[in-house]
């Protein structure tokens, strides 16, 4: 029933997985940060933090991605900088993949933490507050516990994004067997190839299956945090 | 330790609304102090400046005689019930009562202690490894108050901490409310828009209508000498004439009215214009006229109350009157229809001017 692999895809699997794993954990606290200015924070430039947020998951992917490139390749507004100073470049390395996986899954991310924050009812960080805790120990022992199923909501999707990004990917690194070569650009290549559709075929049950596991893991975990809310 | 608490010329603005105006009062050490009011008139507001939520746009607050201007609120000696409580739900009944003893860097084994302890004093012993979850109202309501006596604050500030509760429940709470308050000695202010409730637990009672403090005083003068026309409806039930003065001396002026001239108590006016009241339970039914203060109406309907009858009557003109009989045997009930006449006492009826709100 499942094709052998060759090893390309083995690869392209492997690396999908790293660089998922990577933007969802690099974008946590940021997407913490986020979600928590746009639920509580009253400020200017409120909306268009927001619209930001949000923009990635309205334009299409391959103009993220040719924003990314303009913005961080070696010749980038940022990325010749960064490049100068430091010799970091994102264009056509796994890191630009994380990159680009990172920021259009940043929306589902924010927009899952933010729900939550909105649902913690501001009174219990204040009667926190009244009863000695300052701000960072309220965060930490009344806000956080509460959305905590957010954040791993938040995470999962995020990461369920990352393992599917295709078009931002391509677009910003290109697709480089071995070095950007992820899991939804590697079954597009071995669509493109005689013979290819075997190992497409078992890279589309691969993700399949790291699908349901990401799903059941994010169902578990919240039950798990459901069952402490309602009292053990 | 308990500490007193000063407002002094304190004034809340929202934008160009004015939610609380030169509010003045001086609250004593170890007192039960009520805010009644009527929704919206700026009760929750002054709780929230003195817990230190937000700051006054004018004026001072003083507790225990410092200035609290700047402070935040885990830096004042207040603990703030809130109306919904606000327990934390993913913690144990004893985790939530010792939760600002962990802020403050108490061990476990003294916070138990601590714990189980103040569940005894409000009456709730054996729920300390329970949820919150697993709490009906009225046992929230206590964990909520154990919770904040737990960090021995100087000030109480109790934002309609029962008004979630069901009428019997609430009228227990009240009792064991104030019974604590005597027990503990701490300083409690209590925001209500139940009159019952802030007559029946308080030492001293502050009523407010649209953010102006109205009266400030004990229970017993509030309902007996309101010194307007707000204090008087809001709190308690009332006949009210229109009319105006015209003789004034000894603190007693006669009214004239569309229903002839009474005589009764004359407020401080100072130069509005004034209404006459008197309480349903100060006025008396009788068939014939009385010699002063009288009003001939007709009984329009009988409602039987339990510890008193009260009877609505409609005058000549068209005004709907009230009068309470007490449920004793002393009075004659009227039937309905009947033609009657309503009198009262001078000394229990009072001129007085409608609230005082800025303008
Ligand atoms: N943050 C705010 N911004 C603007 N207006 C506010 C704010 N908080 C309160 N107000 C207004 O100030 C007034 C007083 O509000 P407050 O909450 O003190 O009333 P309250 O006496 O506690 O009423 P209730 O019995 O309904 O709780 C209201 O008219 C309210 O709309
Ligand atoms: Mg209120």
């Amino acid at each position: 029933m499942i094709p052998s692999l060759p090893p390309e895809a083995w690869q392209a699997l492997t690396l999908s997985l790293k660089v998922s794993l990577w933007a969802t954990l690099a974008s946590l606290p940021l997407g913490l940060l986020t979600a928590h200015a746009l639920a509580r924070w009253r400020f200017p430039g409120h909306g268009l933090l927001n619209g930001l947020v949000h923009l990635p998951l309205i334009l299409p992917p391959v103009v993220t991605g040719y924003l990314l490139l303009l913005a961080f390749g070696r010749q980038g507004w940022i990325g010749a900088p960064l490049w100068d100073w430091f010799g970091v470049t994102f264009a056509f390395r796994w890191t630009g993949a994380a990159l680009a996986a990172a920021v259009m899954s940043f929306p589902l991310m924010v927009r899952a933490i933010r729900l939550a924050i909105e649902a913690v009812d501001p009174r219990l960080e204040q009667a926190a507050a009244t009863l000695g805790a300052p701000a960072p120990v309220v965060w930490l022992t009344v806000t956080l516990p509460l959305i905590l199923p957010g954040i791993i909501a938040g995470a999962i999707l995020a990461f369920a994004k990352a393992m599917g990004e295709f078009g931002a990917t391509i677009t910003f690194v290109a697709n480089i067997p071995g070095q950007t070569q992820t899991l939804p650009t590697a079954i597009y290549s071995f669509l493109q190839i005689p013979d290819g559709e075997s190992a497409a075929w078992g890279l589309a049950l691969v993700s399949v299956a790291v699908a349901f596991l990401a799903l059941a893991l994010s169902e578990g975990l919240s039950r798990r945090v459901a069952a402490r809310i309602a009292g053990r | 330790m308990s500490a007193g608490i000063d407002l002094e010329n304190v004034c809340c603005d929202f934008g160009t609304f004015r939610a609380v105006d030169n509010a003045n009062v001086s609250i004593r050490p170890g007192e039960f102090f009520s805010f009644l009011g009527p929704s919206g008139c700026g009760k929750t507001t002054i709780l929230r400046m003195v817990s230190g939520f937000i700051e006054p746009t004018q004026g001072v607050i003083r507790i225990g005689g410092e200035d609290v201007r700047g402070k935040r609120p885990n830096q004042r000696p207040t603990a703030l019930i809130f109306q919904n409580l606000a327990l934390f739900p993913l913690m144990p009944i004893w985790e939530n009562i010792s939760f600002g003893l962990e802020v403050r860097g108490v061990d476990k084994a003294t916070r138990r202690k601590k714990a189980e302890d103040l569940l005894q004093l409000v009456d709730l012993p054996g729920a300390a490894d329970k949820m919150v979850s697993q709490l009906s109202g009225g046992q929230k309501q206590r964990v909520a108050i154990a919770r904040a006596l737990a960090v021995e604050p100087q000030v109480m500030l109790l934002d309609e901490p029962l008004s979630a509760l069901d009428l019997k429940l609430r009228q227990h709470m009240r009792a064991e409310l104030r019974a604590i308050q005597q027990r503990t000695g701490v300083t409690f202010i209590y925001i209500t828009h139940d009159q019952g409730e802030a007559l029946a637990m308080s030492d001293r009672v502050g009523v407010m209508s649209q953010g102006s403090i109205q009266q400030i005083a004990d229970p017993r003068e509030i309902y007996n000498n309101p010194v307007n026309g707000f204090v008087a409806s809001f709190v308690g039930e009332n006949n009210v004439f229109q009319g105006e003065v015209q003789h004034a001396a000894a603190g007693m002026a006669s009214f004239t009215t569309p229903h002839g001239q009474f005589r009764a108590r004359l407020g401080d006016l100072s130069g509005k214009i004034g209404k006459l009241y008197v309480r349903p339970e100060h006025t008396i039914i009788t068939a014939t006229p009385a010699a002063e203060n009288s009003v001939p109406v007709t009984v329009s309907d009988i409602s039987f109350e339990g510890s008193f009858i009260a009877v609505h009557a409609t005058s000549d003109t068209g005004a709907h009157l009230t009068s309470e009989l007490r449920n004793d045997g002393s009075a004659t009930v009227p039937e309905k229809g009947v033609r009657v006449h309503m009198s009262f006492d001078p000394a229990r009826a009072a001129i007085l001017p409608d609230a005082n709100v800025r303008g």
